[in-house]
């Protein structure tokens, strides 16, 4: 019981850190010091931090656009995060990837992709290098339920249902494709339908409680570890911010969004700790060392050296390839 | 030297270079169990098993994009289109994925993939299946896109591009596959490196550059103008990216006139790419302007006697060199 306390106040810690981190990421976006696009996952905390938790280090992840919950469950530094956020050469990808392109190949986590279903087929391609190289990692594969129509997404089902690939795929279900509600983009109201017309397994559940999800995931992990191919998961959450920084949200009712936060799994996982007798110090100390790392993360941003030149025109080809030699020279 | 086939010059580089590392591996429609739409993967099935050349439904996007995925994680795809008209529904993996992820990763990830497949014009195919898709990929950065004309070429450059640790775009000719040629032998490796032309005929009068199918145009032109006394050099890029820019700068300052010849349509493409480096490097060693004779501005058409009309010929070719030589 108390080691299972542990992994919950571990759990809630992460949790934590993503949503102060998210929060701080809003103010310097509000104040201009982050650009382009920036996609909030507050309140769908939970299923990063639970699906990272049925993982090993060596598991493979891909994420969309809204990744920057998933990087940090994953082990990225608030700091490598934040300096990204900033376009700072320091980012995870030295300030050239962006709120949407979050990279960590140390922690195994293979991108922030930023077109709709596009990156499915990819997180397919990984498991199929699994196979075969008989690695026994499992890839894991986030998107919104917005990307079940489009094709991408059929076709990198269809493969890995096919090949029985080790990989998971786990439509996060936050209600709203942008501004337009499942009820008029599908005519199911259950996705895993789908997963028989591909011969895979579905599973579907809320995922508001952490340990929910390292449970229900860690089955299709598992799955997928022993050799009996994909799953599709459909997880029930809900986004508190808009699509993005520049959406207001008005599809959505002020009243439908205080019901949502009922559910907000930080609230969830606090409850949950206290009836198991954690009390207010333990909470308080996790809470002030999470927000010593967020302060100092944006500190770092801020400070840190500048996106560089040379780095633009070094990675454009990893072979040796100066390209300034090209159409413009 | 031995004469091979186009196609069995490009098997050969697939054999070895899958002989020498289990992380290649072949994956696309029918290039298993029915040895290749072309035949280009004669053989193959037998040889390295299921495990390595794998058979795809008809899923471009799919299997494009588990290509690039598998590259992205340590292995060497080769991913075959059955023809490149067939890449435009894979065309957001390998230009929003495979160009940009060595670069959007911060240069921490990359991906020695190869996409190859016949390209261009066959025989009365018709519009869907007649594309010549230089332009199109050519202007991405983050790719390199080879095209050979000959099957040495065709083996060098494919070795190349299977070592490359970037994308590459190889473009085949859908109607150069039976085309003989000499190639070294079996013992004598040869890799050609990419980025690197070739002058395939020297000459003092005019240069033509011309790769892919046109290359042969531009040969018998030049044959027909030798016989009235024009001696052409004719220069195949066979890389068009990255371009070998110092090699046809170095021919026109010769020759102080240059003619392209070329299968994609005249706006943009590397043909006009190639007019504009010349223009502005050797702008004071030319006589003439720089003309082309590219395909005709329109979809192609079913007709025998309209796509002949579409196509570059050797007259075309002619008419040209004679107009920039004031002949």
């Amino acid at each position: 019981m108390a080691s299972g306390r542990d992994e919950l106040l571990a759990h809630y810690e992460k949790m934590f850190e993503i949503r102060r981190f998210e929060e701080e990421a809003a103010r310097a976006y509000a104040q201009s010091k982050i650009g382009g696009f920036l996609h909030l996952y507050i309140g769908q905390e939970a299923i990063a931090v639970g699906t990272n938790a049925a993982l090993t280090d060596d598991d493979y992840v891909f994420q969309t656009y809204r990744d920057h919950g998933i990087a940090l469950a994953r082990g990225m530094s608030p700091n490598a995060a934040m300096a990204e956020l900033f376009g700072k050469d320091a980012g995870c990808s030295r300030g050239l990837g962006g709120s949407m392109h979050f990279f960590d190949v140390e922690n195994n986590f293979l991108g922030g992709w930023g077109i709709v279903g596009g990156h499915l087929a990819l997180a397919a391609g990984a498991a199929f290098k699994s196979k075969y190289t008989e690695d026994g990692r499992v890839t894991v594969c986030f998107f919104g339920e917005g990307s079940t129509n489009i094709g991408g997404f059929h076709e990198a089902l269809s493969l890995a249902g096919l090949w029985k690939l080790p990989i998971v795929f786990i439509c996060e279900n936050n209600q709203y494709a942008m501004g337009t509600p499942m009820s008029r983009t599908s005519p199911l109201d259950d996705l895993t339908l789908k997963a028989q017309g591909y011969g895979m397994q579905g599973d579907r559940f809320q995922g508001y409680d952490v340990r929910t999800v390292q449970e229900r995931v860690g089955l299709a992990v598992k799955r997928a570890r022993r050799g009996e191919g994909p799953t599709f998961i459909e997880v029930e959450t809900y986004r508190f911010r808009g699509h993005s920084m520049s959406d207001p949200a008005k599809y959505r009712s002020r009243a439908e969004l205080e019901e949502r936060k009922k559910k907000d799994p930080l609230v969830i996982a606090r409850d949950l700790l206290k009836e198991a007798g954690v009390g207010d110090e333990q909470m308080d100390e996790i809470e002030e060392r999470v927000e010593a790392a967020i302060d100092a993360c944006v500190k770092f941003a801020a400070a840190a050296e500048p996106a560089k030149e040379e780095v633009m025109w070094d990675t454009v080809y990893a072979t040796d390839l100066s390209t300034k030699r090209g159409a413009g020279r | 030297m031995r004469e091979l086939r186009y196609r069995e010059a490009l098997r050969e580089a697939m054999i070895e270079e899958m002989d020498r590392d289990d992380r290649i591996f072949l994956m696309g429609e029918e290039v298993g169990h029915y040895q290749g739409a072309y035949k280009v993967s004669e053989g193959l099935l037998a040889q390295f098993g299921e495990k390595r050349v794998i058979d795809t439904p008809i899923a471009e996007a799919g299997f494009a994009g588990v290509g690039v995925g598998a590259a992205m994680v340590g292995l060497r795809p080769i991913i075959e289109f059955m023809t490149w008209n067939f890449s435009f529904v894979a065309f957001d993996q390998i230009i929003s994925n495979a160009a940009k992820i060595h670069q959007m990763s911060g240069g921490r990830l990359k991906v020695p993939v190869v996409f190859r497949g016949p390209n261009g014009a066959a025989k009365q195919v018709a519009s869907q299946h007649s594309h010549s898709v230089d332009p199109f990929y050519t202007n991405i950065p983050g790719l390199y896109v080879v095209m050979p004309a000959t099957p040495r070429d065709a083996k060098g450059l494919l070795k190349a591009a299977i070592r490359c640790e970037d994308p590459v775009v190889f473009l085949e000719g859908e109607t150069l596959y039976n085309v003989k040629g000499d190639v070294p032998d079996a013992d004598e490796e040869e890799v050609i490196p990419l980025g690197k032309g070739r002058i395939a005929r020297e000459g003092s009068d005019c240069t033509i550059i011309a790769w892919g199918r046109p290359y042969y145009t531009a040969m018998a032109a030049a044959e027909q103008l030798a016989a009235e006394g024009t001696e052409c050099e004719v220069v195949d890029p066979r890389t068009l990216r990255p371009l070998d820019t110092d090699l046809m700068i170095e021919s026109v300052r010769k020759t102080n006139r240059c003619v392209l010849v070329h299968e994609h349509w005249p706006y943009g493409g590397p043909g006009a790419e190639i007019v504009d480096r010349i223009q502005r490097e050797a702008f004071d060693h030319l006589d003439a302007p720089i003309l082309r004779v590219p395909a005709l501005d329109v979809p192609m058409p079913y007709a025998t006697n309209l796509e002949e009309l579409v196509l570059p010929t050797t007259q075309r070719v002619v008419d040209a060199v004679k107009r920039v030589t004031y002949a």
